[in-house]
């Protein structure tokens, strides 16, 4: 690792002057993605702001009848948490499915949101990647290297984001709420946080320098039924190849895109009257597929089905 | 920079590099090297000790972030001559072979049995509000981020369905 000064704030005003008044500063809370990519020297803070401590931990009822879920909350509190079991099952789900039970117990709400989106070659700091060097090139594209995007992937990456909680949050409508440096406070829907790659793949979401996740808040759970649904390499502990988020009518894809893939042919097709197959393949159909990744038009047309038939989303909801 | 701890019941105070992950403090400043380096990137699971009684791979988290917190390794366990139950069952279970996993896996045990005894849901379980039942399957999955290259799964298994209470 580089070396780096470090600080533990009190609240988060105290947390958003730390890391304003020195450059090259990242927040840190449970490290699970940042601590290993500094080890690779692929992440090279200046100075660590530890957020770990804020007091952003609480899982709260909202007025809507929705929940709040703190920025430092933890996998493993938001998956165990019975509010969240029993009216976000998907969430619940999709969190249990990443990582391992060691890592969930020290990843956060936010952390998990801001871990970065990555494939292989981004390790690999013998080869080029855009994200790590802008301008370098990729050695995805043309490598042997198949849990690639099939959705808006760019000349300059083709990587995913890693993420199961995310795609559940996305098709639970989860707004994002962010706090600034000058005090400004803001929300602002999941589906805006991440970006695509376009030119600038090494920006990976919409935040500002120096903003802050504060909270995940989810609104009510909508009606009909919902499912979180993996498909990896092993039976647990592995990246997905393709995963399905499906909540009501509303559906989102994991390890297809840049971001989590919110799927809204797909749903348009489910207002219309398709059928879960229809619906996957108007889906599908603005997929782009490089030759090592062509599967995944197979694979993710198969999990969609399925999880929009057990979930009965293609019934007329 | 000056952090206190409390590792296995005994006060300690470190002054550390930022840069210094829990695993090294422990290992290279307590000379407590039960806890082991395997991928040092959290794959394996082989460097798993409690912090507050809760499972984390001490490979990816920085020392000085435990200020005030109280950490159990595999040094920690036993009472005197008297193995804790867990370490008694892997032993009766001869669930290692080499045993590089073993205090990953033991400490491990320990947190994932907690969690269960706290009615934590895994992706193994089908009723996500139903009671907890540590079936093999849920026992499998909730183990899943400690790796044995030596493949003594069965054995783990027993083990850990004996010292939970469950055969």
């Amino acid at each position: 690792m580089k070396p780096f000064t470090y600080e533990r704030p009190a609240d988060v005003a105290e947390a958003l002057a730390m890391a304003a008044a020195v450059p090259g500063s990242r927040f840190l809370a449970g490290g699970t993605n940042l601590v290993d990519l500094m080890k690779l020297q692929i992440e090279q803070p200046t100075h660590l702001v530890d957020v770990s401590r804020l007091p952003l931990a609480e899982i709260a009822e909202t007025a809507e009848g929705g929940l709040r879920l703190g920025a430092t909350t933890t996998n493993s509190q938001v998956a165990a948490d019975m509010k969240v079991r029993a009216r976000y099952p998907a969430l619940a789900q999709a969190i249990l499915s990443g990582a391992s039970g060691q890592l969930r117990n020290k990843a956060t709400t936010a952390g998990n949101l801001l871990q970065r989106t990555r494939c292989a070659y981004f390790y690999d700091t013998t080869k080029p990647c855009n994200k790590r060097q802008p301008g370098a090139g990729c050695a995805a594209i043309g490598g042997i290297y198949a849990n690639t995007a099939i959705f808006g992937s760019s000349e300059a990456c083709i990587a995913t984001h890693p993420s199961d909680m995310a795609v559940a949050m996305s098709a639970l409508d989860a707004q994002v709420e962010i706090a600034g440096p000058n005090g400004q406070e803001r929300a602002i829907s999941l589906e805006a946080l991440h970006r695509l790659p376009g030119e600038t793949p090494h920006i990976e979401t919409s935040l500002q320098p120096g903003e802050m996740i504060t909270a995940v808040v989810l609104p009510p759970p909508p009606p009909g039924g919902q499912i979180y649904r993996k498909a990896r390499e092993r039976a647990s502990y592995a990246f997905a190849i393709g995963s399905v988020a499906v909540a009501g009518g509303k559906v989102a894809l994991g390890a297809v895109a840049h971001k989590p893939w919110r799927a809204r042919a797909a749903e348009q097709a489910l207002a219309d009257g398709a059928n879960p197959a229809e619906a996957m393949a108007a889906e599908l159909s603005s997929a782009k597929p490089d030759g090592h990744n062509d599967f995944k038009l197979k694979l993710m047309a198969r999990l969609g089905a399925a999880c929009l038939t057990t979930t009965g989303a293609g019934d007329g909801q | 920079m000056k952090t206190h701890f409390t590792i296995n019941g005994q006060a300690a105070s470190l002054d550390l590099d930022p840069r210094t992950t829990l695993l090294d403090a422990l290992r290279e400043r307590l000379d407590l090297k039960g806890s082991k380096k395997g991928c040092d990137h959290g794959q394996c699971g082989a460097c798993t000790v409690l912090v507050n009684g809760q499972r984390i791979n001490a490979c990816l988290s920085l020392a000085v972030t435990h200020e005030g917190d109280e950490i159990t390794t595999i040094e920690g366990l036993a009472q005197g001559e008297a193995l804790h139950p867990v370490q008694a069952a892997f032993l009766e279970h001869d669930a290692f072979q080499c045993g590089y996993c073993t205090p990953g896996q033991i400490c491990s045990t320990i947190g994932m049995l907690k969690e269960a005894a706290d009615g934590w849901a895994s992706l193994a379980t089908d009723d996500l509000t139903a009671d907890t039942v540590l079936t093999d399957e849920e026992i499998r999955e909730r183990m899943s981020g400690n790796l044995c290259r030596c493949s003594a799964y069965p054995q783990i298994l027993a083990a850990i369905r004996s010292a939970g209470g469950l055969a």
